[in-house]
């Protein structure tokens, strides 16, 4: 069973959601919504569900409903209409004691800018879930020196955030949403507002993290080269609504709609494709068609880029096998080709 | 299922209170303290539920209904007012034969509100007198027993002492001590007389202050919590802000008798709407993304007014108070008019003695007090701004 199922929710802001309701449900789009009864649809009919410890990558421009979707999760923000699942329990029955207890214990979330207490320290900040469930201060100061030290911020305990650089502020946040050991972390814009260098950091020490702790991590983004490299899957949402939700490879193989083929335009393919994404099966592969001189085995979860300088320098045919060494496919240079022009699938 | 439950408790303890208030109206009535004090509280708790009941009628009905019965209250204040005035014409139908009265004002469209308030009024002191006693010599009591200690000290121990003071709480800023230290040394050394007069006016405007804050904080935060309160309450501070001071020195008089008592109640009306909005304004001002942070981590509403809110609106607070302060002195001058003593006494005096050097002595005096006053609180604020927002004051 998934980890979190988000079921038909709604989300209209306004003054008498319920009465658009209706209006949304029957179909009409953000602009006609607006346009005759002044709500804003946040969310329109959106369904998806994310497995436990994987990254779910949602992304969308500004407007899109993303932001509004992750709030759904804790329920800072409350769904028009729709059932939010997590762990096989429904949250929209929870009664604001349970809602609580919901929120101290089973999720936590990073802030776009960091949301940080400007008030406490480092360390008081980091302990701030603790001391919300009622932890002693020699615990929570325990516990708090342990995320210090995983996010790499030693010695700066006892400085205020207002003291740090905006990539520290974002790993105080980080460290201050693992404090609590929650089973699900929600990441809001998390490296939006960091420079790109400290960006590409940031991402490599979630990656790393994530390898370790195994979260179900939603991480919401408008930057698709972000959400490929962290994603396990990816959702793409514009105007509220769903448009498509796969893995990296099927968005960026087959795209659903012209919204998701604009997205996906630019994007540096050998870098997000991976072998057996684009390889033909061994059973559907005539080995006569073998031209070139030599065979090179790559494993099937490497990407296009990683042995793509070997194919060209020695002209040689990629045979992919997976962790046990059994072959699985072939690449060849039509494969290669195919997969790497942005067209590439009307070559076929 | 639960909203209806909720609406069951509101009624019923509407009812409980309504019966309450009826009990000690009509059967119970010793006329003691207590009980006025009692029924005195239990209105509040009722308003606040006839508010609550509002809130639960569906919104488009309330405005309709709203409408009409505002239109209907209209019509009939329009004819209560038409009969019960004096100089209405003989008889209603010269109302269609002569339209003069639609080019002046006429004489008859007059609401009888004065009427009403005197009225009102005159009940109000005959059935709640006791309590405004009670309130009256309580205050008394701490106003002279503070003044009687400060006024007693040799004055050379109570200018160390505010010096020690403002040391301390502007976090042992030496140029600001020495500054304050100054103006109150000046302040007796203006004219002697000033001294003891100057300790009466800060005892006033402290034990105002005090009051302001008792009870205007908690406003202020109840206002940032809701919508409604907000609604409700502005108008109020408006009302407070804008009314002349003598409306209130009067009957402040009428309630507490001459001197000191007035003037502190009089500092509490014009002083407390400042603190109030700035309270309001400083919880509201925080970060909507800290809010968010609290609230994801499971803060109940008291762990985020206590640890976030409150902390974060401290600064804003902290101006008010000042303002509070600045805002209380003046008061207290004006509040020599209805016989309070202290500095304002002096520049009266000197202003119906046609004396511009003492009027302008005894100003100077007001200044000064109004300097150190200001410092002190300001430093405090200085130094808490430091604390909770470190970096941001920084030049």
């Amino acid at each position: 069973m998934s980890k979190i199922e988000i079921k038909n929710v709604y989300k209209i802001f306004g003054n008498s959601p319920a009465e658009v309701l209706p209006m949304v449900k029957s179909g009409a789009n953000k602009e006609e919504v607006l346009e005759k009864t002044g709500h804003t649809v946040g969310l329109d009919n959106v369904s998806l569900s994310i497995e436990e410890g994987e990254t779910f990558v949602c992304m969308g421009l500004s407007g899109s409903g993303k932001s509004t979707l992750i709030r759904h999760l804790n329920r800072l923000i409350d769904p028009t209409d729709g059932d939010i699942i997590v762990d096989g329990s429904n949250i929209m029955e929870l009664d604001e004691q349970q809602l609580i207890d919901f929120r101290k214990h089973e999720l936590s979330m990073v802030f776009q800018r960091f949301g940080l207490f400007p008030h406490k320290t480092v360390i008081e900040n980091i302990g701030y879930g603790l001391e919300i469930q009622g932890k002693e201060l020699e615990e929570r100061k325990k516990l708090a020196m342990i995320q210090i030290e995983s996010v790499g911020l030693q010695g700066f305990e006892n400085q205020y955030p207002s003291q740090l650089s905006g990539g520290m502020q974002q790993r105080v946040g980080l460290a201050r949403a693992l404090a609590t050991n929650p089973q699900i972390l929600l990441m809001d814009e998390a490296f939006s507002a960091l420079d790109p260098l400290i960006r590409s950091d940031m991402q490599n020490q979630l990656i790393e993290l994530q390898a370790k702790l195994k979260k179900t991590i939603v991480f919401i983004t408008h930057d698709l080269d972000e959400s490929l490299r962290l994603g396990d899957h990816i959702g793409i949402l514009n105007g509220g609504r769903l448009v498509q939700a796969g893995t990296p490879e099927e968005i960026i193989m087959s795209p659903a709609d012209d919204y998701v083929e604009a997205f996906v335009k630019d994007v540096n393919r050998a870098k997000v494709l991976r072998a057996k994404t684009v390889m033909i099966k061994a059973n559907e592969f005539n080995s006569n068609d073998i031209k070139l001189a030599d065979v090179y085995k790559v494993d099937e979860g490497s990407y296009i880029e990683q042995f793509l300088p070997k194919v060209l320098a020695d002209r040689c045919t990629v045979m992919v096998v997976d962790k046990m060494g059994d072959t699985k496919g072939y690449i060849t240079e039509k494969e290669l080709a195919i997969s790497l022009s942005k067209d590439g699938y009307n070559l076929k | 299922m639960n909203k209806i439950a909720n609406l069951y408790i509101k009624v019923a303890s509407i009812v409980i209170f309504v019966g309450l208030i009826v009990a000690t109206h009509f059967l119970i009535i010793p006329k003691n303290v207590l009980f006025l004090f009692l029924k005195l509280v239990f209105l509040i708790p009722s308003v606040a539920l006839v508010v609550n009941l509002v809130n639960i009628i569906p919104k488009n009905i309330f405005y309709l209904s709203s409408k009409i019965i505002g239109f209907v209250g209209l019509l009939a204040l329009i004819v209560v007012s038409y009969l019960s005035s004096k100089r209405k014409p003989d008889n209603v139908n010269e109302l269609y034969t002569d339209f003069t009265w639609l080019i002046n004002w006429p004489k008859w469209l007059d609401t009888p509100f004065m009427h009403w308030i005197n009225k009102g009024w005159r009940s109000f002191i005959a059935d709640y007198g006791l309590i405004f006693d009670a309130i009256g010599y309580g205050l008394l009591r701490g106003y002279t027993e503070l003044k009687g200690v400060i006024v007693q000290a040799p004055w050379p121990v109570v200018i160390i002492g505010v010096i020690a003071i403002t040391y301390f709480t502007s976090g042992r800023k030496v140029g600001t001590t020495a500054f304050v230290g100054f103006c109150t040394f000046f302040i007796g050394f203006l004219n002697p007389r000033f001294w003891d007069k100057a300790i009466e006016t800060t005892t006033m405007v402290v034990i105002g202050i005090a009051i302001c804050i008792i009870i205007g904080i908690p406003i202020g935060i109840a206002m940032a919590r809701s919508e409604k309160v907000r609604n409700a309450i502005l108008p109020i501070l408006d009302t407070m802000q804008v009314i002349p001071a003598f409306c209130y020195l009067i009957p402040g008089i009428i309630l507490f008798g001459l001197g000191a008592i007035p003037a502190i109640i009089s500092i509490f009306i014009y002083a407390c709407p400042p603190l109030i909005r700035l309270t309001d304004l400083g919880i509201r001002l925080v970060d909507k993304e800290v809010i968010e942070a609290a609230r994801s981590f499971g803060a109940s509403k008291k762990q985020m007014l206590l640890g976030v809110q409150l902390p974060l609106a401290l600064p804003n607070i902290m101006q008010g108070i000042n303002q509070c302060t600045m805002m209380a002195l003046a008061m207290v001058v004006i509040a020599s008019m209805i016989g309070t003593r202290g500095l304002g006494d002096e520049v009266l005096l000197g202003l119906q003695q046609l004396n511009v050097g003492a009027a302008l002595e005894a100003g100077l005096a007001i200044v000064l007090l109004a300097i150190v006053l200001d410092r002190m609180t300001q430093a405090y604020g200085d130094k808490i701004q430091e604390r909770t927002q470190p970096g941001k004051n920084k030049k």
